[in-house]
């Protein structure tokens, strides 16, 4: 008889403990429901479920997380939430969220920080049903940073170990000893940076630039800033806001894509770890490179007569998808053909490991740049011996390939994605053509959010046949956690012992 | 006296104290022991220098000095360790690796060593010194790298050579020490006048030694391409510390995980793992364009044929390490630039150190003519509390007062300097004056 190697009991009491902790947030959305006078069913059903499916999951004996289940946690975290988040919108019954494949695809998108959605008429939902979007991309964000930090890194999936190396995590374990700690700590720099942009939205509508900021959209999109995910209860996004409150959510979204172990130490008074990292240098360089190209191809289709608007424009929407939050503040689809691919191009850029951020990462482009120009070196001098650096440190080969590896990988499943896009699409009457399906594919795969076409920052997804959805819906999940997780699970070697 | 270790260092050093001390060898290895019986005046035990009976039976309760010299570190620690359980002798150790003289410059005296010696160190700090001065040919550190002895050799076309030392004397805090000219040891004045062929003894800021350099010989612009050949200690040594300097080196090394090592290490030295002997290697890496290229194998035959050959390439200069000691001239004569012998240098300061035991630095010149050496000042000198000019009065003549550091800070001595106690002074003395400078000072 063949014995299942994995202790999938000790992954179901994990996934029991998390379903647990959703009640919490359901409980509050519940709340905002009840005071808006909306329906406050929806949430309790739910929450109700949750609570006793997790309680019957905990009960299963739990032993120590092995390496093989982390990978099943992880995986059957982020489904599980995903499944849960949908249930409120098919139970409120509006609009085109009733239908149960476009609840899935809205609340994946949402807990997988991505920011795709079918909504075609914001105005058909409720505020309780917006703040339940807001709501899971923050789950997913403090979900993912925890994750980032607790799990991936000790898992070493595609380079994430080099996390470790680039931070010196060495000095936090020092200072925190046990990583429950750590991801509490960096818990609550998440916490605090949600707090900080409430407050400066709310400080802008006092100082009176803000005129139509409320405390329910300040919380909004504070909540889908800092995870890089991207929802608004606005169709317009961020371009429903004043110029103030677009500038004042650039630093937001930039932090939230960078590496919180950094930012802990900068606020610890420590700065030199953040100037002084390779990757903090890298990231923020691509973002004013990008900024410097999207601005100069606006001034060329003279998109903008003044200064202000053409910057502020050119840099809040490279942050954005660079950071892979996708507010936008212009429908960039309106855009030449020039600034609309620079933008696809800063879909495959991500930001920071160590963040909310999705996305290839930053961390894995520079070791394939350092890498690259290392072999072109030791091309004219072949016994040349040079190790890859980052921050001084050497990478080790294994990692490299690695990280070459999960490049690959990402490239292959988004362009399998974009062919499947264009092929499902010309089954059915809908016509969806390359350029358009490669951002799609691209900006749910990399969780980025809008694309082009009828998928643009002003559009939605619910043009796309149910078969896409359910595709797209598959591979915002397989890239939020770093595919490996996900593939690891589909090899028969991860059941046998 | 005794001495640990009666390998090539250590029977140096038995050799030069054989004649004015009573010197008892210890060494584990019975035919070392017999060799040393005939060869030289000393009286040889066979035995564990870290054992506290055969150090009891060569007399370590009344020794005045205990030199550990073997091949291992840690057997050199643990003997003066264990020697001053019984008795109070100076001792000193001799070591390799760096990082045993790193911690024990932290606190002077640990592990109770009251003179540490690192071979490797010494040689590259030498090599370095040389690369970083295209016409010297010997550099010295005194007073924690404050103060630097230089010994230039004028070539004919220098613009120095014909000028008096007052003309020559542009740069701050630079003193003219001495000047060898056909084997004698002049004390230089205003007046005399530097000749080609000179080797002159400057003492100063590190600074001003490079500005004489450039004074010397200006076409030779400072190096800047080096090529380190053989990355053993001494080789890694010199990459380390060339890096420090913002050099960029390339380094030859053969074992391709030592290579790997070095690589990881290095981050500014361009490490490439092959056999340094190889011509069409040096050939396609143009060694033949290096400023310096620095031999450093284990073997000096190699060490002699990767010098001459980057030399018939066209490379500036060639440092040779000589690892047995007597090779040093040959090695010079043949074609090598400098060559620098670790272990000739590290029986040298651990002799230079038996002899004026006061002295905080020293260095020997030009074969044991003249000493440069670094004294720390206490009441009872006679440099003490008053003006140079006075207390030279009281000093036999061939000495010159070289620099003085009070604190951080360095101080160019004139006749009106008032020098005081805790000052550390550098200074150039002829051979035949030293001990009666010693005592007096």
């Amino acid at each position: 008889m063949s014995r299942v190697a994995v202790d999938w009991r000790t992954s179901a009491t994990l996934v029991g403990t998390v379903l647990k902790a959703l009640t919490v947030p359901l409980a509050g959305t519940a709340a905002v429901a009840a005071w808006y006078g909306e329906a406050v069913v929806p949430f309790l059903v739910p929450l109700i479920g949750s609570l006793v499916a997790g309680v019957a999951l905990e009960r299963f004996d739990r032993r120590d997380l092995g390496l093989r289940e982390s990978y099943l946690m992880v995986a059957l975290t982020w489904l599980t939430i995903a499944l849960v988040g949908a249930v409120p919108f098919v139970l409120a019954g509006h609009g085109v969220l009733a239908e149960p494949v476009n609840a899935m695809f809205e609340s994946m998108s949402g807990v997988t920080t991505t920011g795709a959605t079918v909504i075609d008429s914001f105005d058909a939902h409720g505020r309780s049903i917006h703040l339940w979007r807001s709501v899971l991309q923050w789950m997913g964000g403090l979900g993912i940073l925890v994750l980032a930090v607790a799990v991936l890194s000790q898992i070493s999936v595609g380079g994430a170990q080099l996390m470790e190396t680039e931070t010196q995590t060495q000095d936090l374990t020092k200072l925190t000893p046990r990583i429950e700690e750590t991801a509490r700590l960096l818990g609550l720099l998440y916490v605090g940076l949600t707090a900080l942009m409430v407050c400066s939205w709310l400080a802008l509508r006092v100082a009176g630039v803000a005129p139509n900021v409320t405390l329910y959209q300040a919380v909004a999109h504070a909540f889908t800033a800092v995870s890089t995910a991207g929802f608004s209860p606005e169709p317009a996004s961020l371009g429903a806001f004043s110029p103030a409150i677009q500038w004042v959510t650039i630093p937001f979204m930039f932090l939230g894509a960078t590496n919180f172990i950094l930012l802990y130490f900068l606020l610890r008074g420590d700065p030199s770890r953040l100037t002084g990292s390779d990757e903090f240098r890298f990231y923020a360089a691509i973002v004013l490179g990008l900024t410097a190209l999207t601005g100069t191809f606006l001034v060329v289709d003279g998109q903008f007569s003044r200064v202000e608007p053409l910057v502020r424009h050119a840099l809040f929407q490279v942050v954005s998808i660079v950071t892979t939050t996708g507010y936008a503040t212009v429908d960039f689809d309106l855009w030449s053909a020039g600034a609309k691919h620079v933008l696809f191009l800063a879909m495959f850029v991500g930001g920071m490991a160590g963040s909310t951020t999705c996305s290839i990462k930053t961390l894995r482009w520079l070791v394939v740049v350092k890498s690259l120009r290392r072999d072109l070196f030791t091309e004219i001098h072949p016994e040349a011996i040079r190790p890859v650096r980052l921050s001084g440190q050497v990478v080790d080969e294994e990692t490299i390939k690695d990280i070459y590896g999960y490049v690959l990988l990402s490239l292959v499943l988004f362009a399998l994605l974009t062919v499947f896009v264009v092929v499902d699409a010309t089954r059915t009457v809908t016509r969806v053509g390359e350029f358009d399906a490669m951002g799609a594919a691209a900006a749910t795969f990399l969780n980025i959010g809008p694309a082009f076409g009828a998928a643009g920052p002003y559009g939605s997804y619910l043009h796309f046949p149910d078969t896409t959805k359910v595709a797209m819906i598959v591979l915002m999940w397989v890239g939020r956690i770093e595919i490996i997780p996900v593939l690891v699970l589909l090899t028969p070697a991860y059941w046998r012992s | 006296m005794i001495i640990v270790g009666a390998g090539q260092v250590g029977s140096s050093i038995a050799a030069s104290l054989a004649a004015e001390h009573d010197v008892v060898v210890i060494d584990t290895d019975p035919a070392r022991v017999d060799e040393l019986t005939y060869s030289h005046d000393v009286l040889p035990i066979q035995g564990d220098g870290t054992d506290l009976e055969t150090l009891e039976e060569a007399g370590i309760a009344d020794a005045d000095m205990l030199i550990a010299s073997t091949d291992s570190d840690e057997t050199n620690i643990v003997t003066c360790g264990v020697s001053a359980i019984v008795g109070n002798p100076f001792t000193i150790a001799r070591v390799k690796q760096p990082q045993y003289l790193h911690a024990w410059e932290q606190r002077r005296g640990a592990f109770d060593v009251d003179f540490m010696v690192c071979t490797d160190l010494l040689a590259a700090k030498s090599i370095v010194g040389v690369i970083g001065l295209p016409t010297a040919q010997d550099v010295d550190m005194f007073a924690d790298g404050l103060v630097q002895m230089t010994e230039f050799e004028i070539p004919a076309e220098s613009p120095v050579a014909g000028q008096t030392v007052a003309e020559a004397d542009r740069f701050d805090s630079l003193t003219f020490a001495g000047i060898f000219r056909d084997g004698e040891v002049l004390v230089p004045r205003g007046e005399t006048v530097i000749e080609a062929e000179d080797d002159v003894i400057a003492i100063g800021s590190p600074e001003s030694m490079r500005a004489f350099s450039t004074a010397v010989a200006p076409q030779e612009d400072a190096a800047t391409d080096v090529v380190i050949v053989g990355g053993g200690e001494i080789g890694y040594q010199v990459a380390r510390l060339l890096e420090e300097g913002g050099y960029k080196p390339r380094l030859f090394e053969r074992d391709e995980d030592r290579a790997r090592w070095l690589a990881e290490n290095l981050p500014d030295t361009t490490v490439l793992n092959g056999d340094a002997t190889d011509q069409e290697l040096l050939e396609r890496e143009s060694v033949g364009d290096a400023d310096v290229l620095v031999s450093a194998l284990d073997n000096d035959q190699k060490n002699l044929l990767s010098t001459l050959i980057a030399k018939r390439m066209g490379t500036g200069r060639t440092v040779a390490v000589v690892n047995t000691g007597d090779f040093t001239e040959l090695f010079e004569a043949v074609g090598v630039d400098v060559a620098v012998s670790p272990r000739e240098a590290t029986a040298e300061e651990i002799t230079r150190f038996t002899r004026a035991r006061r002295a905080e630095n020293v260095a020997i010149i030009e074969g044991d003519r003249a000493e440069v050496i670094e004294l720390e000042i206490d009441a009872d000198s006679a440099l003490a509390g008053r003006p140079i000019r006075e207390s030279m009065a009281d000093l036999p003549g061939g000495i010159v007062i070289g620099a003085i550091t009070r604190g951080d800070s360095l101080i160019k001595p004139r006749g009106d300097t008032v020098i005081e106690r805790g000052d550390h002074v550098v200074l150039f003395t002829d051979v035949d004056v030293l001990s009666e400078v010693t005592e007096k000072l």
